[in-house]
């Protein structure tokens, strides 16, 4: 009798889903998180340089705005990382995990290196640019679609597949560069300075335009229109959508064919507009803003394209922030400073966690035991 | 209860995290070596006495953090340079992890806006985004390693630096060669590490097929030959400076292919682990893996950037009054004043007499009576190289290729006989 009601023993705790949370206790809980995210970041970057707690958010702050035209950079960067996010949006809605974004910003910007060589000086402007784009994006998308084909048409794990594709592109960029700056080449092609994209008064202003477009775009696309709908119901439940008529090969196809087509632009800036070259090393910018961190800020963002801004923001700003925190500390080896910005993020995505979800410890087990006992 | 001891348990786990955090700030401890004493001469010293701006700051821009070996060898340098120079921590701004795009000109219009009126770049393809930033910072002075673009820019702000590392790699070969010709008396070069013709077979890891690395690689070569002569190299290319696991396999190939003794021109540690692990004799470069490696590291020779830095702070950050030697548009160092270093050789792994033997040379070729790339020593698909090349000249009745002179990079290009490229597409 006895063993019978220790092997019903209640856990420690359990978790239920929460039901609607307010938007107000929403805030409070995420604010609460970055603050003690912020404060966890200074308590380890103090114990292990020996600096004051307000140094690191002193530095943290001071890299995005001093000089000024660090703003302009956060501002930047934050574009790029928010359109990196929303080509992304489309294709988590639907539960098609696109970890291929690297590859794809890397096409992108490989075609559009390739097009600034080879009609930078023969065309005019106007044309080689347009020219630029429409290849970007044709060859982002097919970059996206060919996983997708495989997993329209044989089911084909997407993870893998679009994973595997960055290596790819990796090796073609790799082979490029060698090809394009014959025997003396050592990993880099230098600057190519026909076909530049136009700088329009401040580098920043070409970005901002594309990511503006993009944003509206996108949210449009998800909230509003009727392919967006059709994404979502694909990624609700595949036999639900085609029960209500939904042609589940072609959403999952055309919708990676947007997702494609707008890293591919991301690539075109990256290499039009900011870079003029291409390196093999992911997509030539400092840590942080890679197709990766992009499905974190996804994910924090639960693919809403509005929030998915804010959350681009907070990345930018803790990376930037960081590197700032780096130099003024004189730390010339990343492993804590990788491990803060991880520590960071990580109370956020558990902050999510909390507000779905509700844990409920489980009381009163060991006086359930005893009246069992008492019985006896 | 349970709850507590839960408690307790986490909070024991915090408190030793902690601890071993603040572990992991300590220094390791060097081991032991057996030191290679640093040239003694006046040009190495001339800069410690010059008084420097209180707020003069030199900013330095890595393509990667110290767990590269060489950046790390730039950090190391700048430190001591800095501190030999009584220059405060925050007057070395110290960037790392800039990629070779846009983000090396923001750095660098950050730095010279945040107040540094010196600012260097390590890595080669940093050379033009350090040129645009040169060009709109005229009052600050830009300095780059391994690069070739000064010459021709037309900038009077920006500088290129190099050293005749060439010496240093010869003369790391030289401790390769007697560590051979010790392992062939001993019995311990097999038949398996030996080619057809009878040479013993060493490899060498390079990463990209251009001439820093070919010239590196065939002035090691021959440095080995001039102590063992029936040697024969075979060289994997990985493509990249910096990939440890591309490293690691390239090592692991030549130790397959049953080479005896490897050396590298990558900047990770994967072709020095490998070698360890299988108990090859290693030969390193930028810097010593005698820690890492205790059982087959043999020498390393490295760039010491130390006397560069110390020029750049003595020339741009001097007090009024005092007068400092401009800095030449191509600068490339040398044996003589420091900055082609050899670093303590490993007692444990060495061959007896190489101290001696290195320190002989050493002074020949800085006398100029030893010329490493001697004409006379190696052929080109079976004949001597002659002066229908322009680098190749004839002095004291030497003809020899006249290697890091006029542009401060390395040009020699040739694929000697002996070394066989193993692949060539990078």
């Amino acid at each position: 009798m006895n063993n019978n009601v220790k092997s019903v023993r209640e856990p420690l705790f359990h978790i239920s889903k929460r039901g609607d949370v307010s938007l107000k206790r929403q805030i409070l809980t995420r604010v609460i998180a970055v603050a003690a995210g912020l404060i966890l970041g200074s308590i380890v970057c103090t114990i292990a340089y020996g600096s004051s707690p307000f140094d690191f958010l002193y530095y943290l702050v001071e890299g995005n705005f001093k000089p000024f035209d660090n703003f302009w950079e956060m501002i930047k960067k934050t574009a790029l990382l928010l359109m990196i996010g929303l080509a992304l949006i489309p294709a988590f809605k639907m539960k098609y995990w696109n970890l291929g974004g690297n590859g794809q910003i890397l096409m992108g910007g490989l075609i559009t290196i390739i097009c600034m060589i080879n009609l930078g000086d023969t065309v005019p402007d106007g044309v080689v640019w347009m020219i630029m784009l429409l290849a970007a994006m044709l060859v982002g998308a097919i970059w996206a679609v060919i996983p997708a084909l495989f997993k329209a048409f044989f089911k084909t794990n997407e993870t893998l597949f679009t994973l595997m594709m960055n290596y790819i592109a990796v090796g073609l960029v790799a082979y490029a560069i060698k090809k394009i700056g014959g025997k003396e080449s050592t990993g880099t092609i230098g600057v190519v300075q026909s076909g530049q994209l136009p700088e329009l008064g401040h580098s920043v202003v070409l970005i901002l335009i594309f990511a503006i477009i993009i944003t509206l775009f996108i949210t449009f696309y998800i909230k509003s229109s009727k392919h967006g709908y059709e994404v979502s119901l694909v990624g609700d439940s595949e036999n639900t959508a085609r029960y209500g008529g939904i042609n589940v090969k072609k959403t999952i196809i055309r919708t990676l064919i947007l997702s494609g087509a707008i890293c591919g632009i991301v690539g075109f800036l990256l290499a039009g507009s900011i870079n003029h070259t291409i390196v093999t090393e992911e997509t030539m910018a400092n840590s942080g803003f890679t197709a990766f961190t992009a499905i974190i800020v996804v994910w924090i963002a639960h693919n809403n394209p509005l929030a998915t801004i804010g959350v681009s923001f907070g990345v930018i700003f803790i990376n930037n922030g960081m590197m700032r925190v780096q130099s003024s500390l004189s730390i010339t080896e990343k492993t804590v400073p990788d491990m803060i910005i991880g520590i960071m993020y990580l109370i956020i995505i558990a902050c999510e966690f909390f507000i779905t979800f509700r844990i409920k410890f489980n009381k009163k087990k060991n006086e359930t035991i005893k009246t069992v006992e008492e019985v006896k | 209860m349970k709850k507590l001891l839960t408690l307790l348990v986490a909070a024991i786990m915090a408190v030793a995290c902690c601890f071993g955090l603040v572990g992991c700030g300590g220094g390791n401890e060097e081991a032991e070596g057996v030191d290679i004493p640093p040239v003694e001469s006046a040009e190495a010293k001339q800069f410690d006495d010059v008084q420097i701006k209180s707020d003069f700051k030199i900013g330095v821009i890595c393509l990667h953090d110290t767990s590269s070996t060489y950046d790390k060898n730039f950090i190391d340098s700048v430190r001591a340079a800095a501190a030999a120079l009584g220059l405060s921590d925050s007057q070395v701004v110290i960037a790392t992890d800039i990629p070779e795009g846009a983000d090396c000109t923001t750095k660098a219009n950050e730095l010279a806006n945040s107040g540094c009126k010196a600012i260097f770049a390590d890595s080669f393809g940093h050379e033009d985004f350090m040129i645009a930033s040169a060009q709109a910072n005229s009052g600050v002075q830009y300095y780059h390693a391994t690069g070739y673009k000064a010459a021709s820019a037309g900038l009077d702000n920006y500088h290129n630096a190099f050293a005749s590392i060439y010496e240093g790699r010869y003369l790391a070969g030289v401790a390769a060669g007697m560590k051979l010709k010790e392992m062939n008396a001993n019995g311990e070069i097999k038949s398996y590490n030996k080619d057809d013709n009878g040479n013993v077979k060493i490899g060498y890891v390079g990463a990209f097929t251009y001439a820093e690395v070919v010239s590196g690689l065939t002035s090691w070569y021959l440095g080995v030959k001039s102590q063992f002569s029936k040697v024969v190299m075979e060289v994997q290319f990985t493509g990249s400076w910096y990939d440890e696991v591309g490293e690691r396999t390239a090592a692991n190939t030549l130790i397959s292919h049953g080479c005896a003794l490897i050396s590298q021109h990558a900047d990770s540690m994967g072709a020095p682990s490998a070698c360890e692990i299988a108990g090859i004799p290693n030969v390193s470069y930028n810097g010593s893996t005698i820690n890492e490696c205790p059982d087959t590291f043999i020498i390393s020779s490295k760039i010491d950037w130390t006397y560069y830095f110390k020029w750049i702070i003595a020339s741009v950050g001097h007090v009024d009054g005092v007068e400092v030697d401009a800095i030449p548009t191509d600068f490339a160092g040398s044996l003589k004043n420091g900055m082609v270093a050899l670093t303590s050789l490993n007692p444990d792994v060495m061959a007896a007499g190489t101290r001696a033997k290195i320190l002989e040379l050493r002074q020949q070729i800085m006398d100029g009576n030893l010329k490493v790339f001697d004409c006379s020593k190696f052929t080109v698909g079976g004949v001597a190289l002659t002066t229908e090349d322009s680098h190749v000249v004839t002095e004291n009745g030497v003809t020899y290729y006249a290697e890091s002179v006029g542009q401060s990079a390395p040009s020699f290009a040739y694929v000697i006989d002996g070394i066989t490229f193993l692949n060539t597409e990078y």
